[in-house]
């Protein structure tokens, strides 16, 4: 218990960081993944091929892998620099490997959304002479957002937890980079891994509950 | 709803436009890819010198394969550990006797909570001052495995069987069935079959979060293909990233094509009177989706799609 006392300023700092991550990531992915449902079921072809195909390689490449490219491939080789503070820039780099990462699942829970309303929604949008973008914005999206908002909720509760790896995308002020410190100094700490967790699940069980209250208050009632 | 009814038939002028679209849209793509390109090739990643190791039997087999096999090993180990964890903990958590589904529940849900490398790091630094020096790295990534996904599987197994109409056990009780021959010979049999696809899905998500144990230097494919290869064969790391990316992505979609492969023949399947289960979710995901959504009713048709 000493030690989760002694050390707690340095972790509380470091959780700090995944919550900022957290919060870019849940924006950032959001827009990114309707941008990418949208080119998902446009009606132009290659649109909706580029969107499949940058889904399903995200989908299916491991986080970690994306988050190391990033970081020593996009930054240290290709010269993408978001700022001159080493710290700062590997801060962004990872927060945009992340949103690239999650919003390939928000864009799958969205397309399940999307299955769920009714096909005569959409016949009487365009029947009363709706274009695309209209009955997109207007009539399908908002009743598909309601319809995933808890599988969302989900989506968003697994990058929080996936914050955690920013260590492969070189950003090693987070949380879990300062919890191995600690192990490095004192070896391994069962309440220091506790008071972690618990700081964790303090993030991810109110989203949970919150989602899943909203999705059984917003539910479309048909 | 298939996309198409999104929008009409084009007439002339909708032709024009999507036409117009069409174009605009592959201009952007073709840009976006030429920038890509451009940016690769200004810092000389087109060169034949770098992509030259992975023309070579020689780096395949001392880098690549090796670590392939690495990563295989752990996701085989894994998948085992954690079907049988998930069976165990699933079926405690249906239990008749409140002192072993409770404890199950808050096993279930604790794992399901934090975050996997959180317990990776934790159980590479116990290891150790349990058992002695060595390298835990193996351990750890497959411990860590086992009980995250473990605990996953748990809720698919609750759900599976939760799946089967109630009438079936009904059916069975009263036929004189006892509480193991009801669960034995009428629920699991059924359970499984609709189960088959999340638990594959689930089993995508293991393979892919080995990953993890690059950062503990545990000898898997991303290790042996993004740190030691580009540290001997100087310059490649870009080329080498694509390449092991390549293979991750085949691995995972073989994978998941089985799933939905799975899915599609368990919902036209006459062996189980349980609808398919929703894979619960797709990615790092301790998803509540199946059971959320389940829960609220709301029909979520092929997240995993």
């Amino acid at each position: 218990m000493d030690e989760l006392i002694k050390y707690a300023p340095e972790l509380a700092l470091g959780f700090w960081e995944n919550v900022k991550l957290s919060l870019v990531g849940v924006v950032a992915s959001l827009i990114l993944g309707t941008i990418l449902v949208a080119m998902r079921v446009s009606p132009t072809p290659v649109l909706r091929a580029a969107g499949t195909v940058y889904v399903n390689v995200i989908r299916n490449t491991p986080l970690t892998l994306v988050l190391a490219f990033s970081a020593l491939g996009l930054s240290d080789q290709l010269g993408l620099v978001f700022s001159e503070m080493p710290t700062t820039n590997s801060f962004w780099i990872v927060a945009m490997g992340l949103s690239a990462y999650t919003s390939a699942f928000v864009c799958e829970a969205l397309r399940a959304g999307v299955n769920t309303v009714p096909l005569g929604q959409a016949e009487a949008a365009r029947a009363i002479g709706l274009t695309f973008i209209q009955s997109l914005t207007m009539i399908i999206l908002p009743q598909a957002f309601r319809a995933v908002i808890a599988p969302l909720g989900s989506v968003m509760i697994a990058m929080i937890k996936n914050t955690t790896v920013a260590t492969a995308g070189g950003f090693l002020l987070d949380a879990a980079a300062t919890m191995k410190e600690v192990f490095d100094t004192t070896g391994a700490s069962i309440p220091i891994f506790l008071g972690l967790v618990v700081a964790f699940m303090a993030l991810t069980l109110p989203i949970g509950f919150l989602t899943g209250w909203l999705a059984r208050r917003l539910a479309v009632v048909r | 709803m298939s996309t198409s009814v999104l929008f009409d038939a084009p007439g002339p002028r909708a032709r024009v436009r999507n036409g117009l679209l069409t174009v605009v849209g592959a201009a952007l793509v073709a840009g976006a890819l030429y920038g890509i390109w451009a940016g690769f090739d200004a810092k000389g990643q087109w060169e034949g010198k770098i992509w030259e190791p992975f023309l070579q039997w020689n780096t395949w087999e001392v880098y690549i394969i090796p670590g392939l096999i690495g990563t295989l090993r752990a996701a085989a180990a894994a998948s085992v550990l954690a079907l049988a964890f998930g069976a165990i903990f699933g079926l405690a958590r249906l239990s008749d006797h409140k002192w072993i589904r409770v404890p199950a529940g808050v096993v279930v849900e604790v794992f399901r909570a934090i975050p996997l490398l959180l317990l990776i790091f934790f159980i590479f630094y116990v290891a150790p001052t349990v058992f002695g020096g060595g390298d835990y790295a193996f351990m750890a990534v497959v411990l860590g495995l086992t009980l995250y996904n473990g605990s996953v599987l748990a809720e698919v197994v609750r759900a599976g069987v939760n799946a089967v109409p109630k009438g079936q056990s009904e059916a069975a009780y009263a036929v004189g069935m006892r509480k193991n021959q009801v669960m034995r010979l009428v629920l699991l049999p059924q359970a499984v079959t609709a189960m088959m696809p999340a638990i594959v899905s689930q089993l995508v998500v293991l393979l892919k979060d080995t990953a993890l144990g690059y950062i503990i230097a545990y000898v898997d494919l991303l290790n042996t293909g993004f740190k030691i290869l580009p540290a001997v064969f100087f310059g490649s790391l870009i080329p080498a990233a694509i390449v092991i990316g390549i293979i991750y992505v085949l691995l995972n979609m073989a994978l998941s094509y089985l799933a939905t492969w799975l899915e599609r023949r368990s919902r036209r399947s006459r062996k189980t009177a349980a609808g398919p289960i929703v894979p619960p979710g797709a990615g790092s995901v301790a998803l509540a989706a199946g059971m959320g959504g389940a829960a609220t009713g709301a029909a979520i048709p092929d997240v995993g799609e």
